[in-house]
């Protein structure tokens, strides 16, 4: 196996032994991505010269002994996320030279912890998709099938994991966009409780539902990146200051005894066969291990999709004003005035999807219609959030598919903006819930493209979704493919 | 027919926190364009604001000092627009649920008192500024201003003329800077005024139409305004007209109020709560620490001076229109114990040397003991009433206290009874005629004998003195 293809726990045994180097891991991720970036296309820059000075630094910390958590691990990050000094574009044309002054917090919290920047993964512009075609960058393929999207909007950040083009990621999930790409790709991917993990940094999209989150090669991963990323943060307000757990402490225990909810509202027709059966597969595997499945009902979900695009448009109507091309950022060029400025700008710096969810949002929290848009969208909301508190009284984690479908086809669903909305049908409801989400890869379709299982927790348990999806990974016995590219 | 004129005020008060109100950048006037940003000041991508809590506070002592409840939660709104000086393309205000509501104030009119309600109090970020380039056809963004914290304090429509507008204004104006929160300044505009006017018949329940004024830079704009904007209005329904609502800009230097350029219809600010932010909640123990903070407002000053100080209601007045002049005015009485003569003194001499050369009662060349000591001074009699007049210019020129100056200048008042004794009876002997006229009955002469002495001593008798003894001499045989 090359080094690019490990885990994290599994590289950092390596590195302590000093048997590899970061330079090493940091080369055989480089490799990999002069083999097959030309076809998936996960990142929108490279940081190839920084990664390998970031590399031999790493070294020579572990040659000292020091180093973090994460020290000579290369990582890439979801081109959302602000890097002091280096190019993020948030997959937008109005953005595609901006280079921010500060990291975002997650950003310098991977640097304390010893990792290793690879480069900034495509993404739908301002995380608007679930595909990853409306980057203004390019369109990222699905490693298993280069004809198929890798799910969005962290597409970039899911297919690079897949591809082994490093060994994690970061992402953002403000609808699914973390859990449904991972399924798609066939990794591990976790949307942790909003408040968990600090925004500073993020350029939102949708604030009060954003949130950011790791893409792993498998659970034990997942835990590392989060005892890194988790934490309050004076410079977010709407971060929890509330202790973090050593979330590895919740590996390699059993859930006997547990009880999972199955929501019948997530298993009705409609739903593609094979990821039905792959689920089904997964609720026998956790009986196996002692926990009790039930039914129990959601009742609101079928308002979830919705509520979300009322909501997250409304927030992104506002989020994204500050680009008007006065201060930074494109500007459009020979304009009459400012207002025309103004229109030119935005007309040509953002993309078709982005100027659609602007509108919506715009007329969602105009005057005469807030009331029975906005307000009654939130109100739903706080439905859909009992809905959950109730659920958790009766189990400890929710068991669901992650997607409707496997990947589907690129261009299939791009003249269907609602036919694209619903895949995120299943993972929508966490975020505007504000609960935590896992999703681990619970085998594959036909084609071989990969299925996911989500797993859904109250506020704050991350703990008992990394406990049980650890359960799951190792008893599943889940055929371990790599895609052939 | 008879209009009456309804108006009511908005008014935007900048609050002197050393920071901002979401960022740690200084708030300070006047530094180089953009030297007081940051990203999160800025607008940049992925920032996030963080609630300063001093303006909290700030904004809590104002709601107090105007009787408003302070609601135990309230929370920030986005009010969008596009404008290049606001980076965001939004200011963060508060809207639905501000930080507090229901107050009053009371100001004096000529009519008597008048309790003028308050709907709200909240709290929000200023925007930057552009400067224009008279030669280019661009502009400048100067965002040091960005962030700024400001309350709005937003009254009720009670106010029926431009007097009481302009006393509701300057009541307000001297609550906060009472309550050191605003340094009240107007022309840096610092403390703004926004107006809502409208007439309508005499006895009539229901509001006219009614139209906005901005652009009013001081007291005086605002009451010249609103007598401007209430005729015209007038001349509108008289005429048979009906006035149109718009937003209307005072020139200051016509002396009119001109439409603001129609250049959009009415806003949509589509309000919503900001998601970035956390809801304040307000609870009692942080209202006593603040209330623990607040000073003896001008109204309570003013009636305890006439209680305390027994001195007219007018010399109380103006003896409080500053904090820091009422502070004066306690420390001169404090050393010579004379309230009003203290009060005579500070208004008439003190008052006028400060405002002919623009001064600051704070930095007055005459400190509060020097004065204080200069009443004793006369007093114990060491100096006569008009030798003071002399010397508290003399003080007032050189910052020297009065007893240093009457030293070096030997103005000590003569008492001594033999000495003056002397000279009187050199003055009587200089005067037979008056003398003979005196004695025959005249007594207006008396007078005359009196300045004779005086000049003889070149002021520094004690009048009192001179008087006792030169009717003895003048009566003696």
């Amino acid at each position: 196996m090359e080094l690019n293809q490990l885990t994290i726990h599994e590289l950092k045994e390596k590195l302590l032994s000093r048997e590899i180097t970061s330079v090493d891991i940091v080369e055989s991720v480089f490799n990999r991505i002069d083999q097959v970036e030309g076809k998936v296309h996960a990142y929108i820059s490279l940081l190839r010269e920084d990664a390998l000075r970031g590399a031999a630094g790493a070294d020579q910390k572990i040659q000292e002994g020091a180093g973090g958590e994460l020290c000579g691990i290369p990582v890439a990050l979801k081109d959302i996320l602000c890097t002091k000094g280096v190019k993020t574009t948030c997959g937008s044309r109005i953005l595609q030279n901006f280079i921010p002054p500060y990291d975002a917090t997650v950003v310098e919290a991977l640097r304390r912890a010893g990792a290793v920047f690879v480069g900034k993964a495509n993404m739908d512009e301002f995380a608007m998709g679930s595909s990853t075609e409306t980057s203004y960058f390019g369109v990222t393929r699905n490693p298993w099938a280069l004809d198929r999207i890798p799910g969005g909007s962290s597409g970039g950040s899911a297919a690079a994991v897949a591809a082994d083009e490093c060994i994690a990621s970061l992402g953002s999930d403000t609808g699914g966009s973390i859990r449904q790409p991972a399924a798609l790709c066939g990794v591990v991917g976790m949307k942790p409780t909003y408040g968990r993990v600090s925004r500073f940094g993020l350029i939102a999209f949708a604030s009060s539902l954003d949130q950011i989150g790791p893409f792993t090669k498998d659970v034990e991963d997942c835990a590392i990146m989060m005892n890194v990323i988790a934490g309050y943060d004076p410079k977010d307000s709407t971060s929890v200051p509330q202790d973090v757990p050593d979330y590895r402490a919740f590996l390699n225990r059993d859930i006997a005894g547990w009880t999972v909810g199955i929501p019948r509202e997530y298993f009705r027709d409609g739903m593609d066969p094979e990821v039905s059966a792959a689920v089904k597969k997964a609720i026998a595997v956790v009986e196996d291990q002692g926990a009790r499945c039930i039914d129990i009902s959601l009742p609101h979900t079928d308002y979830c999709v919705a509520v979300y695009y009322i909501v997250a448009p409304a927030e992104a109507s506002s989020n994204l004003a500050r680009y008007d091309g006065v201060k930074y950022g494109y500007r459009a060029e020979n304009c009459r005035d400012l207002l025309d400025m103004y229109k030119k700008t935005r007309s040509e710096g953002f993309g078709a999807e982005v100027k659609r969810r602007i509108m919506l949002g715009t007329y969602a929290l105009s005057s005469g219609y807030y009331d029975a848009y906005y307000k009654k969208a939130s109100q739903v909301r706080a439905r859909i959030k009992e809905d959950f508190a109730e659920a958790f009284k009766r189990c400890d984690v929710i068991l669901t598919p992650t997607s409707p479908t496997p990947a589907f086809k690129i261009g299939e669903k791009t003249e269907d903006p609602l036919q694209m909305y619903l895949s995120d049908i299943f993972t929508i409801s966490a975020n505007l819930a504000g609960i935590p989400g896992i999703s681990v890869p619970c085998g594959y379709s036909g084609r071989g493209l990969p299925v996911g299982v989500q797993f859904l927790a109250g506020h704050f348990e991350e703990g008992k979704l990394l406990q049980i999806a650890h359960n799951y990974e190792r008893h599943a016995h889940i055929e371990r493919r790599r895609p052939e590219l | 027919m008879e209009y009456e004129p309804v108006i009511g005020l908005e008014v935007h008060a900048q609050l002197l926190t050393k920071s901002k109100i979401f960022c740690g950048c200084s708030t300070e006037f006047g530094a180089m364009p953009n030297s007081h940003t940051c990203p999160v000041c800025l607008g940049l991508p992925g920032v996030l604001p963080v609630l300063n809590k001093k303006v909290v506070e700030y904004a809590m002592k104002m709601a107090m000092a105007t009787h408003c409840r302070i609601n135990e939660m309230s929370s920030f709104a986005r009010k969008n627009y596009f404008y290049p000086d606001l980076p965001k393309g939004y200011q963060i205000t508060q809207y639905a649920l501000p930080l507090a509501e229901g107050g009053y104030v009371d100001v004096e009119t000529e009519a008597g008192r008048k309790r003028i309600g308050l709907t709200r109090i909240h709290m929000e970020e200023d925007a930057g500024k552009l400067v224009h380039d008279e030669h280019l056809p661009s502009s400048y963004v100067d965002l040091n201003r960005t962030g700024v914290p400001l309350i709005e304090i937003v009254g009720e429509p009670d106010i029926r003329s431009a007097e009481e507008a302009a006393a509701y204004l300057r009541r307000l104006h001297e609550i906060l800077v009472y309550l050191e929160i605003c340094d009240g300044n107007m022309e840096e505009g610092s403390f703004r005024c926004d107006a809502n006017v409208s007439l309508r018949p005499k006895g009539q329940e229901i509001f006219g139409i009614r139209t906005e004024l901005k652009n009013m830079n001081s007291f005086r704009n605002v009451q010249r305004a609103l007598d401007y904007e209430i005729k015209r209005q007038e001349y509108i329904l008289e005429s048979g007209g009906e006035v149109v609502q718009e937003t209307r800009l005072w020139d200051d230097t016509q002396g009119v109020t001109l439409p603001m350029r129609s250049k959009e219809e009415a806003h949509d600010y589509r309000y919503f709560p900001d998601p970035d932010l956390v809801s304040i909640r307000v609870d009692e123990t942080w209202i006593r620490e603040v209330e623990g903070t607040i000073p003896e407002l001008p109204l309570e000053k003013r009636e305890r001076f006439i209680r305390e100080y027994e001195i007219p209601p007018y010399d109380a007045g103006i003896l409080t229109t500053s904090k820091a002049l009422a502070e004066y005015y306690e420390d001169v009485v404090k050393v010579c114990g004379k309230p009003k003569i203290a009060a005579n003194w500070v208004m008439g001499d003190l008052l006028r040397f400060v405002n002919e050369d623009r001064g600051d009662i704070r930095t007055c060349s005459i400190s509060a003991v020097s004065l204080g000591d200069m009443i004793n001074l006369i007093e114990e009699g060491t100096i006569s009433g008009k030798m003071a007049k002399d010397l508290i210019q003399d003080m007032y020129e050189t910052g020297k206290p009065p007893r240093a100056i009457i030293e070096e200048k030997g103005l000590v008042q003569i008492t001594d009874e033999d000495a003056l004794t002397g000279i009187i009876v050199d003055v009587i002997r200089a005067n037979p005629t008056q003398l003979a006229q005196y004695r025959s009955g005249k007594d207006k002469l008396f007078g005359y004998f009196v300045g004779q002495v005086m000049k003889a001593t070149q002021g520094k008798a004690n009048p009192q003195l001179i008087n006792e003894l030169l009717k003895k001499k003048l009566d003696q045989a």
